[in-house]
């Protein structure tokens, strides 16, 4: 059967159409063309990057750093390549700023670990802000236990963005560290991290910023932002899971501790001492996911291709898209309305509990998150026990946006709203 | 939307708009909270239990539809049941909420437990709908919380 190429479809709104380089939204699910709205749990995967996973397992693989043979010197060149691209892509000032962690969760404790734990102690405060997932507060607050610290959380305003004042006026001589969103997963807000950052650095605090959820949305540079520790993950940004990137300034790295021990991360290695190397590999111990970090450097180029201007322009119009046609639904009220914010769309109906709603729009193909967003604090100060969680990628459409609010239309209909 | 209907039924829909024996209840002997962990919903079961039989129960549910309704169902199942006749009731919404045979359903004989049987078509749910039933069991045996974990 020849079929058109399915760009044709949405020809109007934009071309090519980068939908056919994602091979899982050709699929169907409960017999349904699949609408998949939940790319902040995990965006999906273009061909180029599951090909070049592929290609290295099947045709290239080797351990890297510690062979003398020719494929261990091409998978180590590759490896280093990776780290090469997420450096280019965060714009440090040079590769040794780029550690390969397991994913944001795991940058973060490195961070909270090496560089918290032996600069912490007791009466002194680690300061967050209440939007943030447990990932941002859970290490710093096994840290603060430990070093009788503070966890001291900077209060969110009802349209869901930091209260600036209260945070400016948090920030004191017993500050040891900020940890900061870049972007909240719930609420969608962009929080004004350059803004933040200077002011942290007014009173000479190293701010650390999870951009778990920004990367795949806004352009990041971390020498502009300033911040002195980066983090996110590959899988959220079209790259396979199991990796993610922790930024650190170079001089910042160098007076870390190591964060576990192992192979790769050594100098020399006695029964009565071990020296260790410089970073970034001094935070790498044992063998790196090498797969997944060359796939993370493949989607890195990915984007590159379809260009992030291009990519974040597409985002906005289906915001815009999106805001507006939930906002016509009877009893759904969205959380999070801060002016500056990225694709994604926190909501409740007066009908219906979010994991209703969620399983209602299931059985129409749409996949949503529905829950606490693993960010149970920021459930409570919205006075809600959860949400439902639309969010969004470049590949969605319009349509995908309509087939959402017209289930959603059902579901009030079916809970007799 | 026809599984969908099943998981929907009108029994569970009014349990959930409005759920029976809703509630504190004080004074009480056996108090227990339910927890799931993996998407928040909560809930407290309320026992007076003076002898052998349960005099009073009440179930607080912060929760979805099918925890709701199955909360409440729970409540209008229970009481006045002696303790045995309770475990032989969880014994079987155990069995038809998650064994691996086909229940049959008797409504006349199940009642509006019967309606709940729609949860199996849908795992990811199937402990929203035991949660109550979980926690009415600690509530019995003395202990403070369960979590479906």
């Amino acid at each position: 059967m020849l079929r058109k190429p399915s760009h044709y479809m949405e020809s109007q709104e934009q071309k090519p159409d980068p939908r056919s380089d994602f091979p899982i939204l050709r699929r169907e699910v409960k017999g349904k063309p699949l609408v998949y709205l939940d790319n902040a749990a995990t965006t999906q995967k273009p061909q180029v990057v599951i090909d070049r996973v592929s290609d290295f397992l099947a045709n290239e693989n080797a351990n890297i750093h510690r062979g003398v043979h020719y494929l261990s010197m091409e998978a180590t060149d590759a490896y280093d390549r990776a780290r090469a691209k997420a450096a280019g892509f965060l714009n440090a000032a040079t590769d040794r700023e780029i550690v390969f962690t397991r994913g944001t969760t795991e940058a973060i404790n490195l961070v909270a670990r090496s560089f918290g734990a032996p600069r912490i102690s007791s009466g002194d405060e680690i300061l967050i802000s209440a939007m943030e997932h447990h990932a941002n507060i859970v290490p710093w607050q096994m840290i603060a236990k430990e070093c009788g610290a503070q966890l001291v959380v900077a209060p969110v305003t009802d349209a869901g963005e930091i209260d600036l004042e209260a945070y400016g006026k948090l920030l004191g001589t017993r500050t040891k560290i900020v940890a900061l969103s870049h972007v909240s997963n719930v609420l969608g807000t962009i929080n004004p991290a350059q803004q933040m950052v200077a002011m942290a650095k007014e009173h000479g605090i190293p701010v650390l910023l999870d951009g778990a959820q920004a990367v795949p949305h806004i352009r990041v540079d971390v020498r502009e932002l300033n911040c002195d520790f980066y983090t996110f993950s590959s899988h959220k940004l079209f790259g396979p899971d199991g990796v993610g990137i922790l930024y650190g300034r170079e001089e910042l790295l160098a007076a870390m501790p190591p964060y576990q021990g192992g192979g790769d991360m050594i100098e020399q290695v006695s029964f009565e001492n071990t020296t260790f190397r410089a970073p970034p590999e001094r935070f790498e111990a044992g063998t790196p996911n090498i797969s997944g970090a060359i796939g993370l450097g493949a989607a890195i180029d990915y984007m590159d291709k379809i260009g992030r201007e291009a990519m974040h322009a597409r985002e906005a119009q289906l915001l815009a898209h999106a805001t507006g046609k939930l906002g016509e639904i009877p009893g759904l009220t969205i959380r999070g309305t801060a002016p500056e914010k990225v694709a994604v769309i926190s909501f409740t109906l007066e009908s219906a509990h979010p994991h209703d709603i969620g399983t209602i729009l299931d059985s129409a193909g749409i996949a949503i998150r529905a829950g606490h967003h693993c960010a149970q604090p920021l459930m409570q100060r919205l006075g809600v026990p959860a949400t439902a969680r639309a969010s969004f990628a470049f590949y969605n459409t319009t349509k995908e946006i309509d087939r959402l609010a017209d289930t959603l239309l059902e579901v009030n209909r079916m809970f007799d709203a | 939307m026809d599984e969908l209907d099943d998981l929907y039924q009108d029994i569970i829909l009014s349990h959930n708009k409005r759920p029976r024996n809703s509630g504190h209840l004080d004074p009480c002997s056996h108090k227990a909270d339910g927890f799931n962990p993996l998407c928040g919903d909560k809930l407290t079961v309320f026992l007076r239990k003076p002898g052998e039989s349960i005099e009073e129960v009440t179930c607080q549910t912060e929760g979805c539809a099918i925890s709701r309704a199955s909360g409440s169902i729970m409540t209008t199942m229970v009481k006045g049941k002696t303790e045995k006749e309770v475990e032989e009731i969880i014994t079987g919404i155990k069995e038809l909420l998650s064994g691996e045979e086909e229940p049959e359903v008797d409504l006349a004989k199940q009642g509006d437990l019967a309606s709940l049987v729609g949860v199996r078509k849908f795992p990811a749910r199937v402990k929203c709908a035991t949660l109550a039933w979980h926690a009415l069991e600690s509530a019995l045996h003395g202990d403070a919380t369960t979590t479906t974990e």
